[in-house]
């Protein structure tokens, strides 16, 4: 290295060369940042008043997973009514069994209506939770309650679908846990989607959604 | 057994004496009271369980809930639930859980619980589950956990069913 290094001065010059048409990339940037909030634009309005639009059409989606009986089931299974589906498993002794309680719970309430709809838990823990196992546990809530689980490619597709994070986290001694999304997602008889029930929001809530899926 | 007070003992003989009675069932270990263990029935075959209550410090020391044993499962742990963007997410917790002086913790669905890991039977609706608690300063304390249907909440004793 020299003392006397001249090293700014290079640099400069290439800003210089290349950084005259900068305002044509902020002009571009601009242009392009426009074009996605007017595609957010249509595409919300769209949403909001057409179930059929691009979002509620490609939600979900096809699926193969295997009932408690050893039956095959899949969205084409379900198709013709509408469902409420989770995803959980069951040596989870918290979020899901608190779910599965409230959409028996809702379904009650709904009287007559509540059949109107089914219920779908899907078992994101193929490794412990065998159909069987899945049917005596969905069983527990005193309501039909289709109990789901598959292969983990099967798994997979149908968590890439409804947009579900799980993820295995080993405990220590050797066991594991199950982190996953909470949500129940409502879908109508054509298998699209209608909208979603979170853990914190209200019964009424909850009810007022079901009465518009099921209306 | 040393820790529990002679009250908490005659009070737990009273307890199995008046197991059928649909009451309050509280348990004392010094400045330590322990409200309404309950858990929730489990299906045939189902590996864990959950357990609940609400631990209360009367004393000016802080204590924690370490760990615990059962004759029902082959470990008793205690974790914690999060709710982070959507997601549960349940974790043991390793230095167990602090019941601050003079305050109380209640072990809840969506918060801390105790899981009672390797079922040896059915947690069966209406049955009572015996837990040796261990506490740091209070040491062990038996308690029994009420098994409540499934779709319960909240302890179905004291005023505030699981609706």
């Amino acid at each position: 290295m020299q003392a006397t290094d001249p090293e700014p001065i290079a640099p400069e010059g290439d800003v210089e060369t290349s950084g005259s048409p900068r305002w044509i990339l902020w002009l571009v940037l601009l242009l392009v940042a426009a074009g996605i909030a007017a595609a957010a634009i249509t595409r919300g309005g769209a949403g909001a008043g057409d179930s059929a639009s691009g979002y509620a059409s490609t939600f979900g989606g096809p699926f193969t997973l295997t009932a408690s009986d050893g039956s095959a089931v899949t969205d084409k299974t379900l198709a013709g009514k509408p469902y409420a589906i989770f995803f959980g498993f069951t040596r989870c002794p918290d979020v899901c069994p608190t779910s599965l309680a409230r959409m028996a719970r809702l379904r009650k309430q709904l009287g007559p209506d509540g059949m109107k709809f089914a219920i779908v838990f899907v078992s994101v823990d193929p490794g412990h939770d065998k159909p069987a196992d899945l049917g005596n546990y969905v069983a527990l809530f005193g309501t039909p309650i289709l109990g789901l689980t598959g292969t983990d490619a099967q798994l997979e597709k149908i968590k890439k679908g409804y947009g579900v994070y799980s993820a295995k986290v080993p405990q220590p001694g050797g066991d594991y846990t199950i982190d996953h999304t909470a949500a129940i997602y409502l879908m109508t008889a054509r298998g699209e989607f209608s909208g979603i029930i979170d853990t914190q929001e209200s019964d009424a809530t909850a009810i007022e959604k079901l009465k518009r899926l099921i209306a | 057994m040393i820790g529990i007070s002679s009250n908490a003992l005659a009070l737990g003989a009273t307890i199995g004496l008046m197991a059928t009675a649909a009451m309050a069932h509280g348990y004392r270990a010094g400045p330590l009271s322990i409200q309404h263990p309950w858990s929730r029935e489990t299906a045939v075959g189902q590996a864990v369980g959950g357990g609940f209550l609400t631990i209360t410090n009367s004393g000016s020391r802080e204590d924690r809930l370490l760990s615990g044993t059962t004759p029902v499962a082959a470990e008793v742990q205690l974790h914690t639930m999060t709710m982070d963007g959507g997601i549960m997410r349940m974790r043991q917790v390793a230095d167990g859980i602090a019941i601050p002086a003079r305050g109380s913790v209640e072990l809840k669905p969506g918060s801390y619980h105790i899981m009672f890991m390797g079922l040896k039977r059915q947690l069966r609706q209406g049955g009572r589950v015996p837990v040796t608690l261990r506490f740091l300063r209070a040491g062990n304390v038996t308690v029994q956990f009420a098994v409540q249907p499934v779709s319960t909440t909240g302890p179905m004793e004291g005023g505030h069913a699981g609706h």
